[in-house]
Parts: C-alpha cells; structure tokens; sequence
C-alpha cells in the first residue's frame, strides 16, 4: 500500500507490504542507517526513533502504521544551527564508546529534555532503561544527557 | 525479520474493526500497540491472516473516573495510565513496571489484558480489583467479568466478531487501596513473580473486600482465593498478612526456569503478598 510518512522534516512516499517493519523503511527505503537494528525482539531498544515526538522501537512497529505521521531519526537531530546539544554533550562528555546504541541514547535523550529541562540521575537512568549499551557505558551517557539539559535550557534563557 | 504476510485494514470505527475481524475469523487479530503481538508475528508465533488496525480510530483514548470506575480505552497506552492523575492503587501501582519506557510508549492496557499472557502484569491487577472487559460485537457492547474473560494461556473469551474497547475498573468510594509487587531479573522482562492486591476497608476499620492475584507463577494469572477469605472481616495486622502470603504461596503453582527455582518463587509469593498487602493498608488507612 501507499504511504507517506515525513521523516527528519521530509516527506517520503512508497508502496511498502503490509508486512514491513518501520526500521527497515528507515534504512532501506528512506536510505537513514543512522537507525541500527540490534536483538529485532523488541528488547534492546537501539532502533529508537521518535514517531510526532515520542520514542518508539522502530522494529516493533510496522511502516503503515507511520503513514501520515512524522518520525525523527539520528539525522534529523543537527539543525541549521549545528548539533544538537544532545549530539555536542555527547561528544564532550565521551557519552559513548562502540557507538552503536548512540543514535536511540540520544533520541531518547533528546524526548527526556523535551519533556523534563532538568531530569536527575535517576530520571535519565529510568528513561533510558529501555535501551541497552552492551559496553556498559552508562556513566558517561547520563552525564551527557544531563550536560545537554544544562546547555539546552542556558540556551533557552539567553 | 520479517512477519508472514498478512492483509491489513485501518479502521476508522470500531463497528469497521468488528465487522472487518469477523470476516478474517480466527484468523485475524486487533492490532493496537503490537508490542506483544508484533513480536510473536516476526518469530512466526502468530501467523494471522488480516491485522485490523484501530489505532486511527478516534475517542478509544479516554482514561478518566466514572460511576465508580476507572474508564481504560482500547488506545490507552501503559505510558497514559502511569502518567494520568485519574489512577489509583494496584493500578497506579503496577503502570511503572510494564515493559520498559519504549514499550510503554506503544503498547496498550486492554491489548495486554487481551493477550492474556500468563506472565503479563495486568490481569493480576484486574483480577485483584474485580475489573470488568468491556466487549463491543455486531449486537452492542457487554460486559465481561476479568474472571471470565481470561480463560486459559493465550486465550480469552472474545467471540470473532467483537473486540475489546474497555476496561471498567472499580473505584471503591470509601477507604481503599492497592499495590502491585513484581520481581524482574531487568528492565523489560517478564515478571519472575508479580502479586496483586487490593484492600477495601469498612467504618470500624476490619477489611470489608480483599483482591489478591499472581504473575507467572501459575498458567494463566490466578487469584489466591484461600488468602482473601482468610482477609475478610478481620482488621489489617501483619500477622494476617503472613498468614495471607503463606496461603498466597500455597496456591501459587510455579516452574523451575531460568528466573528460578518453584520453591524459591513460592517463598517469594508469600513475602510480596505480605508486602503488597501492608502497602495496600497503608494506602486505605491514611
């Protein structure tokens, strides 16, 4: 069937089966492999996307079901304005190590600050436990999301 | 990977779901969160024919307090129950500990509650405060008592042609509460024991109404009848909580698995009921 679905700002239409899963749209047929697929059992969380602002597994959901709707990916983070704070605190902070959870991390992050301009410790760790970092390298990931509040909301009062 | 293939039809009204259900058989399913359903299908679990998706169907998302009871409609997502004000007790209680934040985000009460999953954390809650499912088919709409509804692993007691669009959860007016305790080994997985409680207290302070029910310790979720009897018309205390979780544990029927022994899940029954029952108290003493 025919969908359209506007990922990172644009829209994409396709005639997809019924059948196929929303990361693989991402990745093949809108060509975004900032997506990764890990387990694809709905457990580790690293094909997170936002789907009109709101995380989702993105294996755990069919294509068809985004129709009409708007999902960001990792690349639809940057702005014309640069990074995103989430993508520069990651960066500062060494937020990670092998990289493949990183995308769904800041995603996740970025959802967190949206909502919550200044989560604690354990707010980031509760919205997060989600999503798997099979380095463990969780430490340097919560400081991140915490930095990236800290300079989201200085930016928002300057 | 991949689920077998299967048609697919967006309904845009519950009687366009029902009638398109019907016409799959038992071949088709609801499709609402899909964060049990979607799972089972790429593992080709459940290989239906025709998905019916109500998620464009308008006014299935109310949560809100009437006549007595918590109204969950069929869109209600976990992540919409653990944030509404509207909760209380067991039900407040367990909404936290559904899955993980993602899943949360997507999956739905009445689909879980649907699913009957004996290892889900819902139909525990729902069988410890007596809630009922509500059914719409061709004919009108019915009620079904959560006793009734969950009829073995698996299985509910939906015919073809009707769908869940409820869930009618009883708000008791005088003092009450509830709690729900579960152990996961992390984030996401399935319970390795869950209790359910809930406590309704009387003018002089004895319990006038108890619910207890367990997770994944029996086939099907299963309320531990002998520990509500031996609460009812007695005033809280804990030695009647011990003595509630002993007959909780006693009609607990586990496995040995990789979350643990049956022995060992038992011991831990007796010790969340215990648990679960001072929490409830609490609640409907304060």
């Amino acid at each position: 069937m025919e969908i359209t679905i506007n990922i990172n700002g644009t829209d994409h239409t396709a005639d997809v089966e019924p059948r196929r899963l929303l990361v693989d749209h991402i990745r093949t047929g809108a060509g975004l492999t900032g997506t990764h697929i890990g387990c694809d059992t709905t457990s580790c969380g690293v094909c997170t996307v936002l789907v009109d602002g709101t995380p989702v597994k993105s294996c755990t959901m069919l294509a068809v079901q985004a129709d009409g709707r708007e999902v960001t990916t990792v690349e639809g983070l940057k702005s014309a304005d640069g990074l995103h704070p989430v993508q520069q605190a990651f960066s500062d902070e060494h937020g990670l190590q092998c990289g493949f959870c990183t995308p769904a991390m800041m995603l996740v992050g970025a959802a967190l600050i949206d909502e919550n301009p200044a989560p604690s410790d354990d707010e980031v760790r509760w919205a997060i436990s989600g999503n798997l970092c099979r380095c463990t390298g969780y430490m340097n990931i919560v400081k991140a999301i915490q930095a990236a509040a800290a300079a989201a909301s200085s930016n928002g009062d300057s | 990977m991949l689920p077998a293939r299967f048609d697919y039809v967006a309904a845009s009204s519950v009687e366009e779901a029902i009638a398109a259900k019907a016409e799959g058989g038992d071949e088709a399913r609801i499709l609402a969160g899909g964060q049990s359903l979607l799972p089972m299908m790429k593992l080709r679990f459940a290989t239906p024919s025709k998905l019916v998706d109500i998620n464009r169907i308008a006014g299935l998302d109310a949560i809100r307090s009437h006549n007595g009871h918590l109204h969950v409609g069929a869109l209600v997502r976990h992540a919409d129950i653990a944030a509404s004000g509207a909760v209380s007790g067991a039900v407040a209680s367990a909404a936290p500990w559904i899955a993980d934040p993602l899943v949360r985000n997507l999956g739905t009460m009445c689909g879980s509650v649907a699913h009957c999953d004996p290892e889900g954390d819902w139909n525990s809650v729902l069988l410890a405060t007596g809630a009922e499912v509500v059914a719409q088919g061709p004919s009108g709409r019915r009620t079904i008592d959560i006793g009734d509804f969950v009829q073995d692993f698996f299985t509910n007691s939906l015919a073809e042609d009707e769908m869940v669009v409820a869930l009618h959860i009883p708000v008791p007016s005088g003092r009450s509460g509830g709690s729900y305790q579960k152990l996961e080994r992390k984030v996401g997985d399935y319970a390795t024991v869950g209790v359910a409680t809930h406590l309704e207290l009387a003018d002089d302070g004895t319990i006038s109404a108890a619910g207890v029910a367990m997770t994944s310790v029996a086939p099907i979720n299963r309320k531990a009848t002998d520990a509500e009897a031996l609460l009812v018309g007695n005033a809280p205390s804990a030695e009647l909580f011990a003595e509630a979780g002993e007959a909780a544990a006693a009609a607990a029927d586990p496995r040995d698995d990789v979350r643990g022994s049956a022995r060992w899940k038992r011991r831990v029954v007796a010790a969340f009921t215990q648990r679960a029952l001072a929490a409830a108290a609490e609640q409907a003493q304060s």
